[in-house]
């Protein structure tokens, strides 16, 4: 926790009034919660002796916004940057350049102190339950951490709000007094939706929460997830690499692929009518839950390849089946109507 | 499958049990289990974490480390042989050359310091009389076969310039290079893309057929069951649960943990309100239930289930279930 003077701690009291007000105040101007523009992270790559720099384009422009209320599923293969586009979303990683902004408020700008007392309506699921919890902190100080720092409860309130928050993710209240280890995958899951949760967020991100529990563990955890959205009211950037989940949970999806979203729209519309090649490539390589024995022959085309030497060219050029010359100029995001989102040259 | 391929089992699994015994107590990992496979046929071994599915296929290899773990009962008979009973020096010969296994991760089960040509090179050489050149040319052909782009020259390559799905290619070469009668696949694709997944699953479909070689998938994936196998057998608390052809388990489940499994995974085709999740935790191994070791997280339960073990009841044919009412399941 930063230490802050006493002479500092009056003005402070001031500033966050003044800001509450102009929080309110953007919301009502504007009912997106999260507006996201032309948001990019690049990453140097050195190798050791050696003064060439490899940049490598793990974001590269990928603009969206989410409605209070609505779940924005992000989809896309390991390394396409949905990971990095969640973490920049909250600062927890910098992003190189771009914009977001969370009820208005554009997050780059603000100073640290700022951005902290943001932090609780704003919250973050991670993948791993294994490693994302503390193992030398009973859940009580996993869960309240965030009470006590941002001065909501402490003591006896504080453990009486952790009891009500673990009931209402399905533990029980004398869990608390509990560490980490002796909780299986799927209940541990459920602490780090609590901690999600404890302080009244307004929007989770969610970073693969089921890929790392078994599948009847999986359908418990996403039911939680959905209730507590209808719920409390929550919004949820829900990144996965899973499009059965997606489908099920989203109302929007956005795919991404090495870095940008190709094609966006309503949950619905986008496995109905995929428009985009890598979209129709993905729809095609979900198994299906039949006994169908059906293996497509489909595309058994290159190897994502991850060297860029056509900097220019759309990003899928390479593994595309129908790709012509015309794709070494990207194509952009454009709407196709009914706000059906394509980055294709070849689909209108 | 014609009925003389069903008379002669390429392996034959009976009442295999595994124990572990540990400081805290002793797990039961496997438990009675009994399954066969035939030539040239793909049988899935489906269950979800701790259910005795890696311990049954490294059981099969004689690959259980001892101590901790124990073949306490059952025989392994591999065309014709009781593999529990061969000795370590008998076992090597089977081991790569018969038998073979990928597993998960293939970065961590390649060799980081060797070029996946020497790695391939060695398993041919150990195995079968071929000199060295002639050894690195049925690698390159092998690597042809699993459609490795350039052969002859990715045969260089160390496992770190290799993509995921290459590197899992690489392993699958590796494994084939002895023609193995079976091959053993412990969640070959978990590691990978969707897409990738979907070609690796085509190759090894495309392989098991043109060199007529019998495959145990073991997955926690329905998905990956339902578009690779010929039977499947559901695992759950180191028991088997549910065993049959790939349609009876799909179309007919007769065990509510395999219609549960099937009922928590989203689906494309229909929108759901709310999925059927199963209530309740995966159990320890180390502290099975009394009875039916599913009747926890069984909303059929009845007191029966409570106190007594179901047998496999059959249900049809080859399908079999471990219900008591596994009439009223389906």
């Amino acid at each position: 926790m930063a230490i802050i003077s006493v002479d500092a701690l009056d003005g402070k009291i001031a500033v966050e009034m003044s800001f509450k007000h102009f929080m309110n105040l953007s919301m009502s101007k504007n009912n997106y919660l999260i507006e996201v523009k032309d948001l990019k992270k690049y990453y140097y790559k050195q190798r050791l002796f050696s003064s060439k720099k490899e940049m490598i384009r793990a974001v590269d422009g990928v603009s969206f916004r989410i409605k209070k209320g609505e779940t924005l599923g992000l989809v896309g293969e390991s390394g396409c940057g949905k990971t990095t586009v969640g973490k920049s979303i909250l600062r927890l990683i910098e992003p190189t350049s771009g914009q977001i902004f969370f009820k208005g408020i554009n997050l780059n700008a603000l100073d640290r102190d700022e951005l902290r007392r943001l932090r609780p309506s704003m919250q973050f699921i991670f993948q791993d339950p294994y490693e994302s919890l503390n193992p030398r902190m009973r859940i009580e100080d996993i869960v309240g951490e965030g009470l006590e720092i941002h001065k909501i409860a402490s003591g006896k309130e504080k453990s009486q709000r952790v009891s009500e928050i673990l009931e209402r993710v399905g533990l029980q209240s004398q869990d608390k007094n509990r560490y980490p280890h002796e909780f299986s995958g799927g209940q541990r899951q459920r602490i780090g939706i609590a901690r999600a949760i404890s302080l009244n967020p307004e929007f989770i991100v969610a970073d693969e929460p089921v890929s790392a529990l078994d599948v009847s563990i999986q359908a418990q955890i996403l039911n939680l997830l959905m209730d507590l959205r209808d719920e409390l009211g929550l919004t949820y950037l829900f990144i996965s690499h899973d499009l059965r989940i997606v489908k099920h949970i989203s109302d929007r999806v956005a795919v991404m692929y090495q870095g940008k979203i190709v094609e966006m729209a309503d949950c619905e519309e986008i496995f109905k009518n995929p428009l985009h090649p890598y979209t129709q490539l993905l729809l095609k390589a979900i198994p299906k839950i039949n006994g169908s024995r059906r293996i497509d022959p489909f595309v058994i085309k290159l190897e994502n390849n991850q060297t860029n030497d056509l900097p220019w060219a759309c990003s899928f050029f390479k593994r595309c089946p129908i790709s012509k010359d015309r794709c070494k100029q990207a194509p952009s995001l454009i709407d196709q109507g009914n706000g059906h989102l394509v980055a294709c040259h070849f689909n209108y | 499958m014609n009925n003389e391929r069903l008379k002669n089992p390429i392996l034959e699994v009976r009442s295999l049990s595994v124990y572990f015994s540990t400081e805290e107590g002793i797990i039961k990992a496997v438990e009675d289990v009994s399954f066969e496979i035939y030539p040239s046929e793909i049988l899935c071994l489906v269950g979800e974490s701790g259910c005795g599915k890696s311990v049954t296929a490294l059981s099969i290899l004689k690959l259980i480390p001892s101590p901790p773990g124990e073949i306490i009962s059952g025989r392994i008979i591999f065309n014709g042989r009781d593999i529990t009973k061969l000795s370590e020096k008998e076992m090597e010969k089977i081991r790569g050359n018969e038998i073979s296994m990928i597993f998960q991760e293939p970065m961590t089960s390649l060799n980081p310091v060797f070029t996946i040509g020497d790695q391939i090179i060695e398993a041919i050489e150990l195995h079968q009389r071929l000199k060295r050149n002639e050894a690195r040319k049925k690698a390159i052909e092998i690597l042809g076969k699993v459609k490795i782009p350039l052969p002859d020259k990715r045969i260089d390559d160390y496992p770190h310039q290799l993509s995921g799905g290459m590197r899992q290619r690489a392993m699958i070469a590796m494994a084939l290079s002895c023609e193995p009668k079976l091959l053993i696949a412990d969640e070959p694709t978990t590691a990978l893309d969707v897409t990738i997944q979907a070609q690796v699953l085509s190759l090894l479909k495309e392989i098991q057929s043109e060199m007529d070689m019998a495959i145990m998938l073991i997955t926690h994936d329905l998905g990956i069951v339902s578009e690779i196998a010929d039977r499947v057998a559901v695992m759950y608390g180191g028991r088997l649960v549910e065993t049959g052809p790939i349609d009876d388990i799909f179309n007919h489940t007769s065990h509510p943990y395999t219609k549960g499994l099937l009922d928590s995974i989203p689906k494309i085709e229909e929108k759901i309100k709310r999925l059927n999740a199963i209530p309740g935790q995966v159990p320890n191994p180390m502290d099975l239930p009394q009875g039916c070791k599913f009747h926890p997280r069984c909303s059929m339960a009845v007191e029966e289930c409570r106190n007594i073990e179901p047998q496999l009841f059959k249900v049809n044919g080859n399908h079999f279930s471990r219900c008591f009412r596994w009439k009223d399941c389906c």
